[in-house]
């Protein structure tokens, strides 16, 4: 599948795609890097997602989904806009990891792997990110956030709902 | 973005260049950058692998394996292309040091690549980073562009014969994928699930191809060596064990960071000193010197040198470095449980040791932990643990035996404390955050 044929992808990504796929000496190693940027532009995996990789990688979609289900970034369904994953693992549940959980779902009043009524946050209890110096430590989308507490936890909320 | 730290005691080679700006090419240059890969075009492949093992230099992955010994694994002929992964899908609880590395430092990492394609005879190599690590990626991209700019990478690298080509890349969530040959799974596009061994990544590797895979510290490692010298380099640690480690401290210490300390450094000294000791006047019940896979420490067991020999001497492991210190607040059955239900979400399935292992620890330490345990079943947690080890397909199922044996054995008063329907006697923490309600 080229540039020129029908694409759900916005032409920037449609071209990396293309790019993507004859860098590996196998097909098939562009798929992981494929689905990750193709959810960070659509938002999650959905079926014409799943679709297109499938075709472009030249493999079934059955394949496609059993490989989506291993990788715990990978989502099916849609999530909010900014995605809050609280790491609770140990070096950041020494330091007030388990508090910031729930102080989060207090204050966006969702659950773990819930999402907000207006879809501008979804909140997700994760394992390690990579932060355990200076925990406890929170990724919205790609971004850390780190040293937090409560307090310093609600502005960033406040940053990303201005965004919004 | 984290902050960086600092101590006399440090020894700063791999973090010589944290924060003086060296992901731009020129300042690298001008910090001794790609001047190691100039010698070792010199050396030529035997020359480089006698430095290398010479250096003493171990995997800092965690098992500790030298390196040059594992590069002189590659057979020389081969009718596949050879390969060199870098892992860097950093993801052992406790553990950040890498992730500096990238941040600061990526031209490091792509210089101790070329010095390992040099060496093995291998004409591509992989930068894997766990997908989390997404900024770092960008920082690598661009650094390899940077390098085939000048002419580093590509075609006729440094005015040599030789071509050699670097690709980037990044993986979606998963510790397993840590584990060499389950990397080299996820490369390929596939659920990491390890692969069975013999034949080893060495001689059979990624795409069928004879691979090394060495943790991104360790590639990064390579090009100080050739640049001060083998000798020097192994001088700094101690015996078998070379040069400097990033150690990450991290939990319940007044200055957590990521330090380069000698191989060898005391530990007690490390987290007193170094750390500034335990903050709010608490005093030390654990550490875990490596991981969350290294089993726990007591603080009478921690007057030791932190060198793979010597803390695997005191029962534990070095690990990838990571010491996560436990303060005396710290329910120690919590500790077991969190540890445990990180492993029984990694655990990829395959085999039932590991699957089924690390889900029934999980359920009955969270049981055990909310105040339904019965006396057997402290016995019980031990047995199961007991009979993971070594029965599984990959280091994962050991890595989550260890420290649930160690946690039995050396804890064994705080799972007492629990029975009898009493709840967790050491919280400090609602009980209703642990659950994820």
């Amino acid at each position: 599948m080229s540039t020129e044929s029908k694409t759900i992808f916005s032409p920037a990504l449609a071209a990396r795609f293309d790019r993507l796929v004859t860098l590996y000496p196998l097909r098939r190693s562009a798929l992981i890097p494929m689905l990750l940027y193709a959810q960070d532009e659509v938002g999650y995996l959905s079926d014409a997602v799943i679709g297109e990789i499938a075709a472009r990688i030249e493999i079934t979609e059955l394949e496609v989904r059993n490989v989506i289900s291993y990788y715990s970034l990978l989502h099916t369904k849609p999530g909010g806009k900014y995605h809050v994953q609280v790491c609770t693992n140990i070096s950041c549940m020494l330091r007030g990891g388990n508090e910031l959980l729930a102080h989060c779902k207090q204050r966006l009043g969702i659950g773990n792997k819930e999402t907000t009524a207006d879809k501008v946050f979804s909140l997700e209890e994760v394992e390690c990110i990579g932060a355990c110096s200076w925990a406890p430590a929170v990724q919205v989308n790609y971004d850390f956030h780190e040293n937090l507490t409560p307090e310093l936890m609600d502005r960033v909320l406040e940053d990303y709902r201005a965004k919004s | 973005m984290a902050t960086l730290v600092s101590h006399p005691d440090e020894v700063k080679l791999l973090s010589s260049r944290f924060g003086k700006g060296a992901t731009s090419i020129d300042k690298y240059i001008e910090l001794d950058g790609y001047t190691a890969v100039r010698k070792a075009i010199e050396l030529g492949p035997e020359g480089i692998i006698a430095e290398m093992k010479a250096s003493n230099l171990r995997g800092r992955g965690g098992a500790g394996f030298p390196t040059g010994m594992k590069w002189s694994f590659v057979p020389k002929q081969s009718a596949k292309p050879k390969y060199v992964l870098v892992n860097g899908d950093e993801s052992e609880p406790g553990t950040c040091k890498d992730r500096l590395i990238f941040e600061h430092d990526p031209h490091s990492v792509i210089e101790g690549v070329i010095i390992a394609g040099l060496a093995i005879g291998s004409r591509m190599g992989f930068i894997y980073l766990r997908g989390e690590y997404r900024y770092l990626l960008t920082i690598m991209e661009k650094a390899i562009e940077d390098a085939y700019a000048k002419g580093f990478l590509g075609k006729g690298i440094f005015g040599s014969n030789i071509d050699f080509d670097i690709i980037s890349h990044t993986g979606a969530g998963a510790y397993e994928v840590g584990e060499e040959s389950a990397l080299m799974e996820s490369l390929e596009g596939k659920r990491g699930i390890p692969r069975i061994r013999p034949p080893f990544p060495a001689v059979v590797g990624l795409y069928g191809g004879p691979t090394i895979i060495n943790n991104a510290e360790t590639l990064a490692t390579v090009p100080h060596i050739f640049r001060i010298g083998a000798a020097e380099y192994a001088k700094i640690g101690t015996e078998r064990n070379g040069g400097t480690r990033l150690f990450a401290l991290s939990g319940d210490v007044a200055k957590p960071g990521v330090y380069e300390l000698p191989m060898g450094y005391n530990l007690k000294k490390m987290i007193y000193e170094v750390g500034g000791g335990i903050p709010n006047g608490r005093s030390l019940k654990a550490v875990v010197p490596g991981g969350a896979s290294c089993p726990a420490l007591l603080p009478t067991e921690i007057d030791i040198g932190m060198d793979f020999d010597q803390v695997a001497k005191a029962g534990s492991m070095l690990g990838s470095g990571g010491v996560v210190v436990v303060d005396d607040t710290v329910c120690m059955v919590e500790f077991a449980l969190r540890t445990m239900k990180f492993y029984a979400h990694e655990s990829c399935g395959w085999c039932i040791p590991c699957r089924e292992g690390t889900d029934w620890l999980k359920k009955t330490l969270t049981r055990f932990h909310a105040g339904a345990g019965v006396a057997k079943d402290i016995d019980n947690i031990r047995y199961l643990a007991q009979n993971m080890l070594g029965r599984t397909f990959c280091p994962l199922g050991d890595a989550a035996a260890m420290p649930t044996i160690a946690f039995v054995d050396k804890f064994r008063k705080e799972f007492e404390d629990h029975l009898d329907g009493k709840p967790c006697p050491y919280a400090h923490q609602p009980e209703a955050a642990l659950a994820g309600v």
